[in-house]
């Protein structure tokens, strides 16, 4: 499902708009995980980008980067990804510095990245790409500290999805990397 | 480690006879317009003699499915021979039959004796005939072993209906799921549970004697290579390294393991001799390298590479330097040989999704066979005339397959439950 041009610049006004939305409230919603999915990817589905997929973490960025301590393992354990990228996004580099002050102040903790990818796509090929993205987030980690002994990386692929279905909603809660203490 | 690795292992998870049946259906769902028309005349049997199975029925289904042959309906036949003398070849002209096929079955010391004959109604001859006997458990097989003379003796190509399908079924969603390794008739039937597990089951892969299966299993919480008998349930862990352990594909003399491992850094083509365990590294690359499999010369490997940017298939002589395969699109992967060599069956990804597609290497044409958004995992037969893969009906993974030229195709759905990664079996006589 191909955007046409006006379409495109519809869905990107609105992602715009959304994210702008966003940063009024204070940045502390986890939104807009894909919002400008529909204008750039080679698939992406029109529309739905922009208003579907804000509530694909139940948890917000603010439980994360509250978790201060450095006792408590995050309760944020997921972030997600954009179509085709293993771009760490900055919404959640909260919740992976979280992870790292964890870690590093629990040097008996250890950790399993489980990198997971949407459904499109061929398996094999999604199964490297997963570990792509587990990989990024092993090395945010280890630039803050981290010693690489407390962390593994394991891929899934296609293999477990979050969600079912052959929509964007689901695909955006698929791509993602989930810390498995 | 190596003693483990060259231990033979009893899987314990392995069940035999089944009753947990994940048995597939056939759905035609597109025919071919030239599709050769056939009659096959349900075979007689002594009056109050009933078989388990309806022989006539399976070679008709067969050759229906093989996208070649249009078998004439039960019902539009007014005479029903079971012999070729008393074939009357103005009836089958006047239903415009080409070829048909009559046949008798009947008991006989605790076995079922097939008696068939193919005639060629435009010639008004006979072309095959023959007595074969079977056990009662055993009609299904003897039935694909008749459409298989009865495909040669037309089309000159040897028929693959006795050949089998490997794939995988998967339930759940997340944390909660559960998968199934299982082997069947190539039509769908007569399934064998080969492996169940919590943790998912990918790449199944035949050895090209047909006895073992290759393929990767979570079961540990990280992905493995394993190789199993599939008669004794014997199996070995091929490898487990570091990172990825994944496509695992048998060289076609059966005594190397072509694989991507990522246990250097990026996922990468190695291969494996099977026998000594030694890893010989393929590629060098700083792109992802997956989904290798053989050339039918076992000179050279297929493989998916995205250093150009997207996937793309490149071919790779053993020794050599590779070379880029495909150049329509952005997205071309998991390639397989059509086994004389001449195509590769792919993955296409644009605009409608992704498709299988074949890629004439003589022409260069790419030409898109299937027509869902979301087809996966392409396996040819042996004899080169069909294509199975993984599609979505319903919002549900099933199997399609679809003939080489992309003229006919069918579905075969599971009872509950997602099926995928068929993986069509060499010729096993």
């Amino acid at each position: 499902m191909q955007l046409k041009p006006y379409a495109r610049t519809l869905a990107v006004a609105l992602s715009l708009a959304f994210v702008a939305g966003c940063a009024n409230t204070g940045g502390t919603q986890d939104g807009s995980l894909d919002g400008t999915a529909g204008g750039r990817g080679e698939t992406g589905t029109a529309g739905t980008g922009t208003a579907g997929t804000g509530q694909v973490s139940g948890t917000g960025l603010g439980d994360g980067a509250g978790q201060m301590a450095g006792s408590r393992i995050p309760e944020a354990r997921t972030i997600y990804f954009a179509y085709d990228s293993d771009t760490i996004r900055p919404e959640f580099e909260p919740v992976l510095t979280a992870h790292a002050r964890f870690l590093r102040s629990n040097p008996s903790a250890d950790v399993i990245l489980h990198g997971h990818t949407d459904e499109r796509g061929t398996r094999e090929y999604n199964l490297a790409l997963g570990e792509r993205r587990a990989n990024a987030v092993e090395r945010f980690l280890d630039l803050q500290g981290v010693s690489p002994s407390q962390v593994e990386v394991v891929s899934y692929g296609e293999e477990r999805p979050a969600a079912r279905g052959l929509n964007e909603d689901a695909y955006a809660q698929n791509r993602r990397v989930v810390f498995a203490y | 480690m190596k003693a483990l690795m060259t231990t033979w292992l009893v899987a314990m998870l392995v069940t035999f006879a089944s009753l947990a049946q994940a048995d597939l259906t056939i759905e035609i769902t597109r025919g071919s317009e030239r599709a050769t028309p056939i009659a096959v005349v349900p075979f007689e049997s002594p009056e109050g003699e009933r078989l388990p199975q309806d022989v006539a029925q399976i070679v008709s289904d067969d050759l229906e499915r093989s996208g070649y042959f249009d078998p004439l309906a039960r019902e539009e036949m007014f005479a029903t021979p079971s012999s070729g003398e008393a074939v009357k070849f103005g009836d089958w002209r006047a239903l415009d039959s080409r070829y048909l096929v009559v046949g008798q079955t009947r008991r006989e010391a605790g076995r079922v004796e097939i008696r068939y004959e193919l005639m060629d109604v435009h010639g008004e001859s006979r072309m095959l005939g023959e007595v074969i006997t079977a056990s009662e458990s055993q009609l299904r097989g003897a039935a694909h072993r008749i459409s298989d003379k009865i495909f040669e003796a037309i089309t000159g190509i040897r028929g693959a209906f006795s050949t089998r399908i490997a794939y995988v079924t998967a339930s759940g969603v997340a944390d909660d799921m559960r998968f199934g390794l299982y082997v069947a008739d190539a039509d769908g039937r007569n399934s064998q549970q080969v492996l169940t597990s919590d943790e998912p089951i990918m790449s199944p892969a035949w050895s090209p004697d047909g006895k073992k299966l290759a393929y990767v299993s979570f079961e540990t919480g990280r992905p493995a290579i394993y190789i199993q008998e599939i008669a004794s349930g014997r199996r070995v862990r091929a490898t487990s390294f570091e990172g990825l352990n994944s496509a695992p594909s048998w060289s076609p003399d059966g005594r190397r393991l072509a694989m991507s491992l990522s246990k250097d850094g990026q996922p990468e083509i190695y291969v494996m001799d099977i026998a000594t365990r030694n890893l010989t590294r393929i590629t060098h690359s700083s792109s992802i390298e997956t989904e290798p499999s053989w050339h039918p010369s076992g000179d050279s490997l297929l493989y998916t590479s995205d250093r150009s940017g997207g996937p793309q298939l490149y071919r790779h002589p053993l020794g050599g330097e590779p070379e880029r395969l495909t150049f329509t699109g952005g997205y071309n992967a998991r390639g397989r040989y059509a086994p004389d060599g001449d195509a590769v069956f792919l993955i296409h990804g644009g605009e409608r999704g992704y498709q299988v597609a074949r890629l004439d290497l003589e022409s260069d044409r790419l030409i898109t066979l299937s027509e869902s958004h979301q087809d996966e995992s392409p396996s040819v037969a042996p004899n080169g005339t069909m294509v199975i893969f993984a599609t979505q009906q319903g919002g549900s993974g099933v199997l399609g397959a679809v003939t080489a030229d992309g003229r006919a195709s069918f579905r075969l759905p599971a009872a509950q439950g997602e099926v995928r990664e068929p993986a069509w079996s060499p010729f096993l006589d």
